[in-house]
């Protein structure tokens, strides 16, 4: 939480295609070279994460992440209307029978 | 975000000249293969890619299945049989000579891609003893079992095989770089084409090619009825940046094009309505053969083309009785009773017989190898597919044989769409072609995307290696040409018009973008009206003329968004004009008209083509059968292909 008493201007984009976990990229920029839409910039301070500037061109076809040397270091995530459903089989059967 | 500095130098003054045998543009799938055909000819080659050639294109991220190998030693199918019968299931509206060579070299491509490093058939025996795996190849098939010849492929590894092959071969690469016009002999619309203009993505250098031979090889058009300014890249099936640039430069080149009346109801995305490709509940395509359930677990039955209902899976993947073969995969949406596969019975029937919606897709009860090859091996090597689904899914505790997944559409549309929500997808129009993939343009070769009526990846693999080679051959008997420097003058003022404006009074990508999409959904929908088209036309000329000399673009690559839908706009231009050139309904074309007289309908049952001379617009038309018999003209013009074939047996 903010508890400094002060704001910033921003404005959230509409879906947060590639998460970088900051503690596992190193910064290499292999996502950065790979993307064919080139969503990314290199982060001005070096072996820090890219920065995402278009994040709404992203196409979601996982390549930054098949590229990426450090597993785990990106994680590529649908927008919230974009993620599927699925449930466990035996409930649909058990739900009927409840019925 | 506009006090971060752009991070890559500003070139937008300097100018490269590049000089080279055969320049092929677009590198994808059917590019790369162009280029790899070009240099074994001994040709110098130059690639240029608006992405990253490495994994850029539809195909980049994978693919799971190559269509139509028809040659494979497995195959009881002939080339003629299945281009046949992809002709007459279109009523003729389909291009027979890139589906011949489809048909005729696909299975010579796989041997290609597989020498290169990219994986064809199962050498860790994952899948021994699977109805769909041939024993001694070990090659695996999909849909058809018994006839055998559409394959299930590792996709994921072709891109970066190839990659590799274009360097081994001195292939000169350039990367984010766009094309963005054909240079023409003297300036002239409609001559010959002698090179191409660029300007790099991150930088604004502008660059000058020059080939004796240029083969296009960019995407088919999109954003044209779909547009979302949020979320643009899930606008369309294809990637973000593959909009039709080419279809808009060989428009502006005096490129001759048909069936651009074409266009289909959205079938996928449609800026973010459906779920992601091969990640909704569904049993076509990737997900062919997989049951499906209602939400109280009652499986839907499947049925042969007769209505005979299926009782054992191994059924889903036999043709019916008395039937040859069935076709399935990428556009066979609805098909003739000849090639009719089976198929789970209609939504209709199952609501009537009181199924509980919605329903599901069960890979539980599938014998354990169905189950494995498409969660796994389909769900993973196919586009999009191998991180946002199979990775993202099983890390979110997805388990295929506890879990069934959600449909949202009545079918693999995976969500339902507006009538006027339009794409260019099934067969969509194109450059039209002759039997060396040549245009009406003297030195352009044209492949995968396109082409007219082109589909899958089989498709752009064949016809990119085809079109490489007859390039190279007509490469080698010309030579250079001068450029004109007009030309060249005209292209960098147009280009770089939109960084001179200021951002504060302008229009950008996304505004115009948006405005383009309302346009063609309101004049040029489902049901076309001369009169309706035409205000959509005057609209689309009105944003060419009033709106891009006042729009902006903060840097290299906003500029390139601007400039891709510069093409946009041209290519909805060209949309229009074929729409007014058809004057009656065309089924197999999605093509309806409210306003048609009917003595037209007779008439029209040929190529509709159309191009620009002298800015003026020729329409022209050829039969449907245009191409004349395939075998003989195929092989009339590839002796020293089937002589080199026949060696190397």
């Amino acid at each position: 939480m903010n508890n400094d008493k002060k704001c910033y201007l921003g404005e959230m984009p509409s879906a947060n295609p590639i998460i970088y976990h900051k503690e596992k990229c190193i910064g290499c920029n292999r996502c950065v070279n790979i993307c064919q839409v080139d969503l990314f910039i290199p982060n001005p301070e070096k072996g820090k994460p890219p920065i995402v500037l278009y994040p709404g061109e992203c196409w979601y076809c996982g390549c930054c992440v098949m590229e990426c040397p450090i597993e785990g270091a990106i994680t590529l995530r649908h927008p919230l209307m974009n993620q599927v459903h699925w449930v466990e089989k035996d409930k649909l059967i058990k739900n009927k029978e409840e019925k | 975000m506009n006090n971060i500095e752009w991070p890559y130098p500003l070139e937008w003054d300097s100018e490269e000249r590049i000089d080279t045998d055969v320049l092929v543009l677009g590198g994808g799938i059917a590019g790369c293969m162009a280029a790899i055909a070009a240099a074994r000819k001994g040709q110098q080659v130059v690639l240029i890619e608006k992405g990253a050639t490495k994994r850029s294109g539809a195909g980049g991220s994978g693919c799971d299945h190559w269509e139509s190998a028809a040659t494979n030693p497995c195959s009881k199918v002939t080339p003629e049989e299945i281009t046949l019968a992809m002709l007459d299931d279109n009523q003729g509206y389909n291009n027979g000579i890139s589906h011949y060579i489809e048909c005729k070299e696909g299975y010579d491509r796989l041997l290609d891609i597989e020498k290169m490093g990219g994986k064809i058939r199962d050498t860790k025996n994952e899948f021994a003893g699977a109805q769909f795996r041939d024993e001694d190849t070990k090659l695996m098939f999909a849909y058809d079992y018994e006839n055998k010849f559409t394959l299930r492929i590792w996709g994921s590894t072709f891109k970066p095989a190839m990659y590799d092959e274009l360097r081994r071969l001195g292939v000169k690469i350039y990367d984010r770089v766009m094309v963005t016009s054909l240079l023409m002999e003297g300036g002239k619309q409609g001559g010959r084409c002698i090179g191409a203009t660029g300007m790099h993505t991150r930088t604004g250098k502008f660059f000058i090619f020059r080939g004796k031979a240029s083969i296009m090889c960019m995407s088919r058009p999109a954003r044209i009825w779909l547009f979302s300014a949020d979320l643009p890249g899930l606008c369309e099936f294809r990637p973000t940046q593959c909009i039709g640039d080419g279809h808009a430069m060989g428009w502006r080149a005096g490129a001759e094009f048909t069936m651009m009346e074409k266009s289909v109801g959205a079938e996928f995305s449609a800026s973010g309505r459906s779920y992601p490709p091969y990640g909704a509940g569904n049993n076509h395509n990737t997900w062919y053969g997989t049951s499906l359930i209602d939400s109280e677990g009652k499986e839907i039955p499947y049925a042969d083309r007769d209505g005979n209902l299926l009782n054992n899976v191994s059924d889903r993947f036999k043709p019916s009785k008395g039937q040859k073969f069935f076709m399935k995969g990428g556009s066979i949406d609805y098909p003739k009773y000849e090639i009719e596969g089976p198929e789970t019975l209609s939504f209709a029937k199952m609501i009537e017989a009181g199924y509980k919606l919605p329903f599901y897709a069960d890979l539980s009860k599938l014998p354990e190898l169905e189950r494995k090859v498409i969660w796994g091996m389909m769900i993973g090597e196919e586009g999009k597919t191998k991180v946002p689904i199979y990775k993202n899914y099983k890390d979110a505790g997805f388990d295929p044989e506890k879990h069934v997944i959600q449909c949202y559409g009545t079918g693999w549309t995976s969500a339902d769409f507006l009538p006027q929500e339009r794409q260019l997808f099934g067969l969509p129009g194109g450059f039209m072609n002759d039997w060396t993939l040549g245009t009406n343009l003297k030195g352009l070769y044209v492949a995968g995307d396109s082409l007219f009526a082109s589909n899958c990846y089989g498709h752009a693999a064949t016809t990119g290696y085809y079109a490489g080679r007859h390039g190279a051959e007509y490469a080698a008997a010309n030579t250079l040409t001068e450029i004109d420097a007009t030309q060249v003058e005209q292209e960098k003022n147009r280009i770089y018009a939109p960084i001179r404006n200021e951002p504060h009074n302008s229009i950008g990508w996304k505004e115009l973008n948006a405005a383009i999409s309302k346009t063609m959904q309101n004049y040029c929908g489902e049901i076309k009206r001369d009169e309706l088209l035409n205000i959509g036309l005057l609209r689309l000329k009105e944003y060419e003329k009033k709106v891009i000399p006042n729009t902006f673009a903060y840097n290299p690559h906003e500029l390139t968004r601007l400039l891709e839908v510069f093409d946009i706009l041209e290519v909805s231009q060209l949309i229009v004009h074929s729409c007014l050139a058809r004057k009656s309904s065309a089924k197999p074309l999605c093509f309806y008209r409210g306003d048609e007289k009917e003595q037209d309908q007779e008439k029209e049952n040929k190529f509709i083509t159309i191009k620009q001379k002298s800015q003026k617009i020729e329409i022209g038309g050829k039969p449907l059968d245009y191409f004349g018999n395939l075998k003989e003209n195929y092989e009339n013009h590839n002796k020293d292909y089937i002589r080199r074939c026949k060696d190397e047996q």
